[in-house]
């Protein structure tokens, strides 16, 4: 039998129609997520054909996009501020009763960040295909599964067709070697391997993360790996499924139960790439070396470690991101003046993220004239930390405690930042204006990021890791 | 969608690399129901400074590039956020195609749905693209080719089904309900 990889495997399963020279596959879609910004016009078009919703019970809503993160435009019956906003979450909430598809609304306690959500719920699991009108969609491949963002188009096809046309993609192994270093994680994993394979580097390619130092993450981590695989251009990361996989899975409510789960774990142990399985690349990295990450550009490419200096030169396209940035190239980015501290996104919104920069904050102020806006990436996420007590740790330094959502990171909701100021953000992207017009992103990790928060400046965390 | 043969046009040039979606259009304008009208905020924060004026340095504002049809673009077009809205932007606007080295992969998937054309093209023939704003140009989908001022005719590559899209109108919507008894099929037997 030929040697098969993990991408392969999940593929040949969902070929409804194989690929011909003429024609790309029809490829079966398990899993369709959907929130309120990329849907409504897909609606649009199954009303103008008068099409039903093929699969409704395999389609499930939330709102997150233009959503508030003020309680009290959720709970406090004060109107969506935003109107447009509220017109998008009111579209959602119609088009969802008239086609029959669930929708966490806006005071269910399950919504949440629709990256959050599905691994949260248990509705992702290992083998499937999954798709939402968002790129960040890669995120579900930690857990062994195709996924990728689609335009509205592509929504209305699957909404319609519960299928999409596909090209098969190509596949990229990343072999990871080494450990991460103490006070390191996921986060500075990934930008340092965007830095190194390029904002481009996956374009047309599945990579599959490997080795040791991906086996040692755990499942939040993995998912803040996968996250990012589209700032490398990536159609898809995935990361096989093993114990740890199946650890979280298991009791999750939507997850299988009793007999149906062991045949799950039948069937997702085989998933692993074959031993023998060709790649059509392979990209070898040592993570030994890596330290907290930041960026400096406007693309996530454009990175160093934090104790390191801005780049003399780059490309074309380096000049003007620094001058958008307002550095010099040769800077040095440690001390860094920072004005906003943004802790969230569906890159780094889970309770380790939030963990993670509790342990920094505690005990100690945010910064004098520095804003930090913490954003649970899910209701769910928000009330466990509730229980930890992670937000008295958080509002007694003088930082805000929000309802989940995407927030900052795409800055649609309200939450933004001035022009001019930088903002240290623990989302996924810094492209120009990303946070708010002429605002300045600084991508880091939540350790990073609190540090930046409480100092007022760009700081190795390591200096106040306990 | 319009069927589309050929495009001629002088060329608009943005030479920047990784231009992202953000940058074709600011999140700030998705929050709409709707899918027409982007064509006004379309690249909103280079085009206009922040009381709204254009700016006069921007390429697409400059007189010479009224008119223009085509742009050209530094390498990774489209990056970032799967926002349909970019390419919706782009054809509001006016842009019928867009060069460039290479695509981000959901940016030109949603690009071909829409019937604007991205055209992959590199090495010295998109160099001399880069160099040369306003240069009169045709792209011809029959022939999958760009023909330069000088008549050379440089080909490009683009997805077979999407070509056979372009050049009859058609959306991919119409090809996958023709597949329903495949779908059924294939649902019942995952479904044993």
């Amino acid at each position: 039998m030929t040697a098969l990889t993990l991408f392969e495997k999940i593929w040949r399963v969902h070929e409804v129609v194989p690929e011909t020279a003429d024609a790309p596959a029809v490829l079966y879609v398990d899993l369709h997520l959907i929130h309120e910004v990329t849907t409504p016009q897909a609606f649009a078009v199954l009303r103008e054909r008068a099409l039903p919703v093929r699969r409704p019970e395999r389609t499930l809503g939330t709102l997150d996009h233009s959503t508030p993160t003020d309680a009290r435009e959720i709970f406090g019956g004060v109107p969506i501020r935003i109107e447009s906003a509220a017109l998008q979450v009111a579209a959602l909430e119609t088009n969802a009763v008239e086609y029959g598809i669930e929708l966490l609304g806006l005071r269910d306690e399950r919504r949440g960040i629709v990256h959050v959500i599905g691994p949260e719920l248990g509705v992702t699991q290992p083998g499937m295909t999954i798709v939402c009108g968002d790129s960040h969609t890669s995120t579900h491949g930690a857990f062994g599964t195709f996924a990728f963002g689609i335009g509205t188009t592509e929504v209305g096809h699957v909404l319609a067709t519960q299928c999409l046309m596909q090209r098969k993609p190509k596949t990229m192994a990343v072999e990871f070697s080494g450990h991460l270093a103490p006070g390191v994680g996921a986060k500075d994993l990934v930008i340092a391997l965007i830095g190194h394979i390029g904002v481009g580097g996956g374009t047309g390619h599945v990579i599959e993360y490997r080795g040791e130092a991906i086996r040692a993450l755990s499942m939040e981590e993995r998912m803040t790996v996968c996250n990012m695989s589209i700032e490398a251009g990536a159609k898809a990361g995935i990361i096989a499924p093993d114990e740890k996989t199946f650890e979280y899975l298991q009791d999750r409510p939507r997850a299988p139960k009793a007999e149906a789960w062991e045949r799950a774990l039948d069937a997702w142990r085989r998933l692993p790439t074959d031993a023998g399985a060709i790649f059509d690349q392979s990209v070898a990295f040592d993570v030994s070396g890596v330290e907290p990450m930041v960026t400096y550009g406007t693309n996530p490419g454009m990175s160093a470690p934090i104790g390191g200096r801005i780049p003399e030169r780059g490309d074309e396209s380096f000049g003007q991101a620094l001058r958008y940035m307002g550095f010099e190239p040769g800077d040095a980015l440690a001390g860094k003046r920072i004005d906003r501290v943004f802790l969230g996104s569906c890159t780094n919104s889970r309770l380790s993220d939030l963990r993670a920069a509790a342990e920094i904050v505690r005990g100690r102020q945010v910064a004098r004239g520095v804003r930090m806006l913490v954003v649970p990436g899910s209701q769910q996420v928000k009330l466990e930390a509730e229980g930890e007590g992670l937000h008295q740790i958080f509002l007694e330094a003088g930082a805000e405690w929000r309802e989940s959502g995407c927030s900052m990171c795409i800055g649609m909701n309200g939450d933004t930042a001035e022009a001019g100021y930088y903002v240290v953000s623990t989302s996924n992207r810094n492209f120009e204006g990303r946070q708010g017009r002429g605002a300045r992103t600084l991508l880091a990790s939540p350790a990073t990021a609190a540090a930046a928060a409480v100092t007022g400046r760009l700081t190795d965390p390591r200096e106040l890791m306990p | 969608m319009n069927a589309v043969h050929r495009i001629r046009s002088r060329t608009v040039v943005l030479p920047v690399h990784d231009i992202d979606t953000d940058q074709i259009i600011p999140a700030r304008f998705l929050t709409t129901t709707a899918r027409a009208g982007f064509g006004r905020h379309l690249f909103a924060d280079w085009r206009f400074d922040a009381a709204g004026r254009p700016r006069p340095e921007f390429a697409l504002n400059r007189t010479e590039a009224a008119g223009c049809t085509v742009l050209v673009a530094g390498r990774n077009f489209g990056c970032g956020s799967s926002r349909e809205h970019a390419p919706w932007a782009l054809l509001d606007y006016g842009i019928q195609a867009v060069v460039s080295p290479s695509f981000a992969d959901i940016f030109r998937t949603n690009a071909l749905k829409n019937g604007l054309l991205p055209v992959v093209i590199e090495g010295p023939a998109h160099a001399w693209l880069m160099a040369n704003p306003g240069a009169e140009i045709e792209i011809d989908v029959d022939l999958t080719t760009l023909a330069l001022p000088d008549g050379r005719r440089v080909p490009f590559p683009i997805e077979s089904f999407a070509r056979y899209c372009l050049l009859h109108g058609v959306d991919e919507l119409g090809y996958l309900l023709s597949q329903e008894r495949s779908i059924e099929t294939f649902e019942v037997r995952r479904a044993q």
